[in-house]
């Protein structure tokens, strides 16, 4: 069989298993949709921004919760940042999680944030393990001399 | 479209603090034909570069007063910032300049990541052109481009017009438009909400300031923060 399609079916079912388990949403598909010859690395550079960003966030939430005094307004303005950008780029889990995080946010119930700080890095690893991994098959499909599929 | 070959002259200001969608915005710019794209990271920084720089901008003592010695160099025919931001909102980036006699008929457009009616409201009454909930996608960008080429014709028409000192689609740029995007550095479909919003903003356009007032007779749609596939045709 054919190693370049079998390739892109691998690749293929991958992504559409990030889709079905809720990982991605279309916005994911709106990013692919912006890349062409002229910008080929684009979905890979705004979700590296993405990583980047993120890890900021999250640090500076693991900061901010542990204070003595937590200052709320403060973790709801980060939290905010980080459902902002999940939701530019698709990752709807993380995104999910931190619209439960505001709410505790706004009850200022320490517990409850901190319950969600956890849950949010959880699914923020998650999610980018699976992206790193779909960038990987994606760069095995070129090597091979195959195109990207697109949905 | 003849009218496609001037919007791409246009130089559009993107104002974001998320470094994300800052990239976002200048690819769905770009793709949409708009080839000059300067992004900016805060209110401040985009009123620097429409060179309207005010006492109040100067919150933090230690960040250099880069002060113009000229007045406006670039011209920038069109705005799109977010809401939220730290200090200086896109509210307050909207009011500034439609308050600035020099850049108050430049359009601008606001996005926010969420809904709050009378957040949309409040801007389309201070004169934004558009409200877009984020994220922005493709579509939002192309009917944009459509409502500013039916008031692009209309404002052609309109005998207010001459009242108006500075019309920015009509002077010459000072600085060409580069194919890069440079940043500038000193530093879905809804349609419950368009109902609302419709409602909202015709109900905003007898109350509007006179920059509404002049426009309100030919597009009484142009307030509606955004488009569904039911764009009247233009007729005049």
């Amino acid at each position: 069989m054919d190693g370049v399609i079998l390739l892109q079916k691998q690749l293929v079912d991958y992504s559409t298993s990030l889709y079905k388990e809720g990982f991605l949403d279309d916005q994911f598909k709106q990013l692919q949709q912006l890349q062409d010859e002229s910008n080929p690395d684009f979905v890979v550079e705004v979700v590296y921004l993405f990583f980047e960003d993120s890890e900021r966030l999250l640090n500076e939430l693991s900061k901010t919760l542990n204070q003595q005094i937590v200052d709320f307004k403060k973790v709801d303005a980060h939290v905010h940042q980080l459902k902002g950008s999940s939701s530019s780029i698709g990752a709807q889990r993380v995104q999910k999680v931190c619209i439960a995080f505001r709410n505790y946010c706004e009850e200022q119930n320490t517990e409850g944030c901190l319950r969600c700080l956890q849950l949010v890095k959880h699914e923020y690893s998650l999610v980018k393990n699976k992206l790193e991994t779909m960038f990987k098959l994606e760069k095995q499909v070129l090597a091979a001399g195959g195109s990207i599929p697109m949905h | 479209m003849v009218m496609a070959a001037a919007e791409s002259q246009f130089h559009v200001l993107a104002v974001d603090d998320s470094i994300i969608d800052r990239k976002l915005i200048e690819r769905l710019l770009k793709t949409s034909s708009y080839r000059a794209v300067t992004t900016v990271d805060s209110g401040s920084k985009a009123l620097e570069f429409l060179g309207l720089l005010g006492d109040d901008d100067h919150g933090n003592p230690n960040q250099p007063c880069i002060c113009t010695n000229h007045s406006q160099e670039v011209a920038v025919n069109l705005v799109i910032t977010d809401y939220c931001m730290p200090g200086m909102t896109g509210y307050d980036l909207l009011k500034r300049i439609k308050e600035s006699s020099s850049l108050r008929n430049i359009p601008v457009v606001i996005m926010s990541s969420e809904n709050v009616p009378s957040r949309i409201s409040r801007c389309l009454q201070e004169g934004a052109e558009e409200f877009f909930l984020k994220p922005v996608r493709l579509s939002d960008l192309n009917k944009l481009k459509t409502h500013m080429m039916k008031s692009k014709c209309k404002n052609h028409q309109m005998p207010e017009n001459l009242e108006d000192p500075e019309r920015p689609e009509e002077s010459t740029a000072t600085s060409s438009p580069s194919a890069e995007t440079s940043e500038f550095q000193s530093p879905q479909s809804q349609p419950q909400l368009k109902q609302q919003q419709q409602q909202q903003s015709q109900a905003n356009n007898s109350n509007n300031n006179k920059r509404k007032a002049v426009e309100e007779g030919l597009s009484p749609d142009r307030a509606r923060p955004r488009y569904s596939n039911d764009l009247t045709v233009v007729s005049n």
